[in-house]
């Protein structure tokens, strides 16, 4: 059969994290620092909600946007966390994960041509997600000397007649850059004066370590132009339950739902009882499970200044980004040989687009020994290359 | 910091002081300081790292429940005793001969709390055919028997 395939979906890259995983996956004995989900399990009494569910029976489809219950349980935490107010039956929409918010919500606004600026290194999806939309990514490389954040200027000159929507992707895998109100602000600013939306995933809202993640929807005018994006998987460790949702203005979250209803139906049941004991009574299990991360970000910090590894100080996530251009060789390089020759996998920093080159991104949602364990081999690794380049 | 070097180092007294300075993201000297007060003030009392917090600012408050269930067919106590013990503030859960069939132990911050929860939880089980709460009032000796499963990492290797 000719012409089988969609030449669009042809022409999309393939992860460059699922490249780098076939080859660890081949590895039996090697120790990972690659993975984008917690460690932890998901707290008990969530999980117990979730089979309790299971046993009254409640396995039927939810209404399309999700349980009343559970999106008002979302409107009130963002009432608590941010000081906002989203109607519960018009402006909250439950997906399945964060990816599908992503994925509907650009699909909801994007007309063929229309310019998504995404600022890289950031999450693999939103280039190809804007793609599928019909949208062109605008790729705003991101730079160390600023953290990593996103500036106004940036910004500004990114904008054209044809940008349409602004990915605000903070606090931000793989970097950890957070953007603190003050950086939000100024993006504001511009974001208004070019009369543009933005859609700012969130998703790792809960795990910052400077002061309260700040989302831009707080600053004033923001909120009727985002499409809110956070979930369920990262605040509490829920990865696999696939549960997310979108919030933002009516006119959006309706466009959206009507491609949920198409393609979805509605997201899981189980997860979305469980979600709602999550949001209930979760935030001390967030709190235990960011402390243990903030500690094991001060030990990478710490290891890193004793190898006299160069990597800014992220505030967020649970990665650390560590520059590797001393030793001269392109980051899929490096990845490669730490993994054939001291057997611990790392992301190369390209995985998140090319201006990822020169990074690796490391995860610490481990435990504090295995990242021992995984740092000294790091450590022997990088002290044999400056050897070899003397 | 007090609380947070306490729960590490209740978890693992071993633990150097260098390493104790750079997770809490202050200087080994303060960490030196600070155990040492803990010391002082009879909040750390020995090499087992085991901690009254009686003697901080931490309420809590500890229960012995005796538990009647009704036994499942094929599966006996132990679904009930997991769905007991997979509470956190379950301490632990045994198997008794006697009078009745699961004793539960239990932490909580008040007397009220330790109430709701049987009232609430513990009582609310299908299983569960009557309780009898005895609080603690002091505690002589704490064999703290950690029955957890090893952790065992189940993740794909490497995710976006």
């Amino acid at each position: 059969m000719k012409n089988m395939l969609s030449e669009q979906i042809k022409a999309l890259k393939p992860s460059g994290i699922r490249k780098f995983f076939d080859i660890v996956s081949e590895m039996d004995d090697a120790i990972s620092l690659g993975v984008g989900e917690p460690d932890f399990d998901t707290p008990w009494h969530i999980r117990d909600e979730g089979i309790y569910s299971l046993e009254k029976g409640r396995t039927f489809y939810t209404s399309n946007a999700g349980l009343k219950e559970l999106k008002e349980e979302i409107g009130k935490y963002h009432r608590r966390k941010q000081g906002v107010t989203y109607d519960p039956a018009h402006e909250v929409l439950v997906t399945v994960g964060g990816s599908e918010a992503i994925d509907i919500g650009l699909r909801a606004v994007i007309n063929p041509g229309d310019e998504v600026l995404i600022p890289q290194p950031s999450f693999v999806s939103y280039e190809p997600c804007a793609i599928m939309a019909g949208g062109v990514p605008v790729i705003i490389e991101l730079k160390a000397e600023n953290e990593f954040r996103l500036t106004a200027q940036e910004l500004e000159n990114a904008i054209t007649e044809k940008t349409k929507i602004l990915v605000l992707p903070f606090p931000n895998n793989p970097t950890g850059a957070i953007m603190e109100r003050a950086d939000l602000e100024a993006i504001a600013e511009v974001v208004r004066k070019h009369d543009i939306l933005v859609m700012s995933d969130e998703i790792y809202a809960e795990l910052t370590y400077k002061e309260k993640h700040v989302s831009i929807v707080e600053i004033e005018g923001m909120q009727e132009r985002t499409i809110l994006i956070n979930g369920f998987s990262k605040a509490f460790a829920m990865t696999g339950w696939r549960l997310g949702y979108a919030c933002g203005p009516k006119e959006i979250i309706q466009q959206m739902t009507k491609i949920h209803q198409f393609a979805i139906m509605c997201a899981p049941t189980t997860s979305q009882y469980a979600a709602v004991e999550a949001l209930k009574n979760g935030e001390a299990d967030v709190q235990e499970m960011r402390t243990a991360y903030n500690q094991r970000r001060r030990y990478l910090m710490n290891a890193f200044r004793e190898m006299r590894l160069e990597c800014f100080e992220p505030f967020g996530a649970f990665y650390v980004f560590p520059c590797i251009k001393e030793f001269g060789m392109s980051s899929e390089e490096f990845a490669e040989r730490l993994l054939a020759e001291e057997k611990v996998a790392v992301v190369p920093g390209t995985a998140f687009g090319d201006c990822g080159e020169g990074y690796l991104r490391i995860s610490y949602a481990y435990s504090l020994d295995n990242l021992k364990l995984a740092i000294g081999k790091l450590a022997h690794f990088v002290e044999k290359l400056r050897a070899e380049r003397k | 910091m007090r609380e947070e070097l306490l729960a590490i180092v209740e978890k693992n007294s071993r633990i150097d002081l260098k390493e104790l300075a750079v997770i809490l993201g202050v200087e080994e000297i303060d960490v030196v300081n600070e155990l040492a007060a803990l010391e002082a003030e009879g909040i750390i009392c020995g090499y087992h790292t085991m901690i009254d917090w009686e003697k901080t600012s931490i309420e809590k408050v500890s229960a012995l429940i005796e538990v009647r269930v009704t036994p499942q067919r094929g599966q006996g106590f132990d679904t009930i005793a997991e769905r007991i013990y997979k509470y956190p503030e379950v301490t632990s859960v045994y198997l008794i001969s006697g009078g009745y069939d699961l004793l539960v132990t239990l932490e909580g911050k008040s007397l009220k709390e330790i109430s709701g929860f049987v009232s609430d939880k513990l009582s609310t089980l299908d299983s569960v055919l009557s309780t009898a709460t005895h609080f603690i009032l002091k505690k002589y000796k704490d064999h703290g028997t950690i029955l957890a499963k090893k952790y065992e990492d189940t993740r794909e290797k490497v995710t976006p």
